[in-house]
């Protein structure tokens, strides 16, 4: 017993590792480059999407989060002297392929914007457009059925179900930016991206849209693309970082706003950089 | 960019925002202070048990407040910028690491005092040989937290684990003066007062290492930003099998 020491453990072992299992690959980038005109807005992505998760894309303005989102359901091919190179997969088909229907492949990556953007029709209108024009619903029985459920996912059905008649227009802004997203649902996308949706929502409003997300990411893979450092990372199980066009750090969330390993992204989160 | 990340978990750049690097600046400044303090408390406690001087413990027990008072302004301080700056990353590191810091010179001085108050005790009767390792003991615990404090100024986590490496010693010379005392009192039952508020001395200096272990571990997180992982360097809590032990030893 000569070594045995005497003093009282101290209580410092323990490690917390909360990784998550097994994780599937919903959309993923291989070298994606864009380039608008001569500008090159985005070079050389590579990054992975996980199913059922939230990731979020943060930058200073003009680093290409919002221009890596919107190529993620083609969106750029709207825009003229757009030329994106790479591979794009969702369920590792590629994105960008020819036989590709770049409305059906809309219908199933939706998109929600900073801006609410409702049509200027009728609550009930809006969340049936979709189901509509692809063609979802036989009878007028399963559209009320997909246009209630969906209100019903985003929380808006009991705020709304007196007045489904009634513009969407004339909701709130909260209101209407959930009744963008339970149209973008309607259509069963397999991912939703949000461009900064609650950026022109006040916090209450932002409250619910977080917690909305985070109800969403049970059935469908969300991409949010975000200034508010804070909502990334209360929303996200993924952070992606980027810079002057190229993905500087991608990572756990948590350790992205813990211990980031790269000292701009350290720069950009801690306000030393913007 | 061209900002290199310094030791203790800061930039060398600046916020865009002054008023938080002052803050955080200042933070940093009322770590060393607590910690000057500390180091101050351990040491006249020490001196107080060496050359048996009660006005000195008396100094030490009465200065412990300061350490408290300031540990609760560390403590609001840290409260306060969590909630209005909410840090981030490395700034997260920091503060969260001047709140543990902060406790762990908190208990530094609280050990000073608890040894300073065996001291007035100890002055009251005949002095016993063993008291000579009090002096050495207390040097290496006072060296690991002034070189601690200095790793924490300098974001230096080599030194930090320098430290954290030298608390095996003083360890070891508490395991030692433990046996020592235990011959002691076995030799003359009138040693047992003596050499009981020894132990209890010789303990809490110990503990004041394990202290500057914890400020070690801290400072490699700030800077590093994950845990330090390291083997178990001892067997815990071998009290009573030692004690037997001995017994059976000399018998």
């Amino acid at each position: 017993m000569a070594n045995t020491q005497l003093q009282d453990a101290d209580p410092r072992d323990g490690a917390v590792s909360s990784r998550p299992a097994a994780r599937r690959t919903k959309m993923a980038a291989r070298d994606v480059n864009v380039f608008y005109g001569d500008t090159h807005a985005l070079k050389g992505v590579d990054l992975d999407v996980y199913e059922h998760e939230v990731t979020a894309f943060i930058g200073p303005s003009g680093c290409g989060k919002s221009t890596l989102l919107r190529c993620l359901n083609r969106m750029n091919d709207m825009i003229e002297g757009c030329r994106v190179s790479g591979e794009m997969t969702l369920d590792g088909r590629d994105i960008y392929s020819r036989d590709i229907d770049v409305v059906q492949l809309r219908a199933e990556i939706g998109m929600v914007f900073q801006k609410p953007n409702p049509f200027p029709k009728s609550i009930y209108d809006n969340v049936a457009y979709g189901p509509r024009i692809h063609g979802l619903a036989r009878t007028k029985s399963d559209l009320d059925e997909i246009v209630l459920t969906s209100l019903e996912k985003t929380g808006l059905l009991d705020e709304v179900h007196d007045r489904l008649d009634q513009p969407g227009t004339g909701l709130s802004g909260g209101q209407q930016q959930r009744l963008c997203i339970a149209r973008a649902i309607a259509v069963s996308p397999k991912v939703i991206l949000m461009d900064e949706p609650c950026s022109a929502l006040d916090p209450i409003a932002t409250a619910r849209i977080e917690e909305l997300i985070d109800e969403l990411r049970e059935n469908y893979t969300i991409v949010i693309v975000t200034h508010n450092m804070q909502q990334a990372a209360r929303v996200s199980q993924r952070t992606a970082f980027f810079h002057l066009g190229s993905l500087i750090e991608m990572d756990e969330t948590e350790q992205v706003f813990t211990s980031p390993k790269n000292e701009h992204t350290q720069g950009y989160i801690t306000g030393r950089y913007g | 960019m061209s900002e290199r990340e310094r030791g203790d978990g800061t930039m060398a750049t600046e916020h865009i925002v002054k008023a938080y690097d002052d803050e955080l600046k200042q933070l940093s400044n009322m770590i060393s202070r607590m910690g000057g303090l500390a180091e101050n408390q351990v040491a006249t406690a020490i001196e107080a048990v060496v050359r048996r001087d009660n006005d000195a413990a008396i100094e030490t027990i009465e200065s412990d407040e300061k350490v408290d008072q300031l540990e609760h302004e560390v403590d609001q301080f840290c409260v306060r910028l969590l909630a209005l700056r909410q840090p981030m990353a490395g700034d997260l590191r920091r503060i969260i690491g001047a709140l543990k810091i902060a406790s762990d010179l908190e208990r530094i001085a609280d050990y000073g005092a608890n040894v300073a108050k065996r001291a007035l005790q100890l002055n009251q009767i005949k002095p016993i040989k063993p008291v000579y390792a009090i002096p050495r003991m207390g040097k290496l615990a006072q060296e690991m937290i002034k070189d601690v404090l200095d790793s924490y100024a300098e974001g230096d986590v080599e030194k930090a684990l320098d430290v954290w490496h030298r608390d095996e010693e003083v360890d070891e010379m508490y395991t030692s003066l433990f046996r020592e005392l235990l011959t002691y009192m076995m030799e003359d039952p009138r040693n047992i007062t003596a050499c009981t508020h020894l132990l209890f001395i010789a303990k809490n200096i110990e503990r004041v290492g394990d202290h500057a272990t914890n400020i070690a571990e801290t400072i490699h997180f700030l800077v590093v930003g994950g845990p330090f992982s390291h083997g178990r360097r001892r067997t815990h809590d071998g009290t009573v099998t030692i004690g037997l032990d001995i017994d059976a030893d000399s018998s």
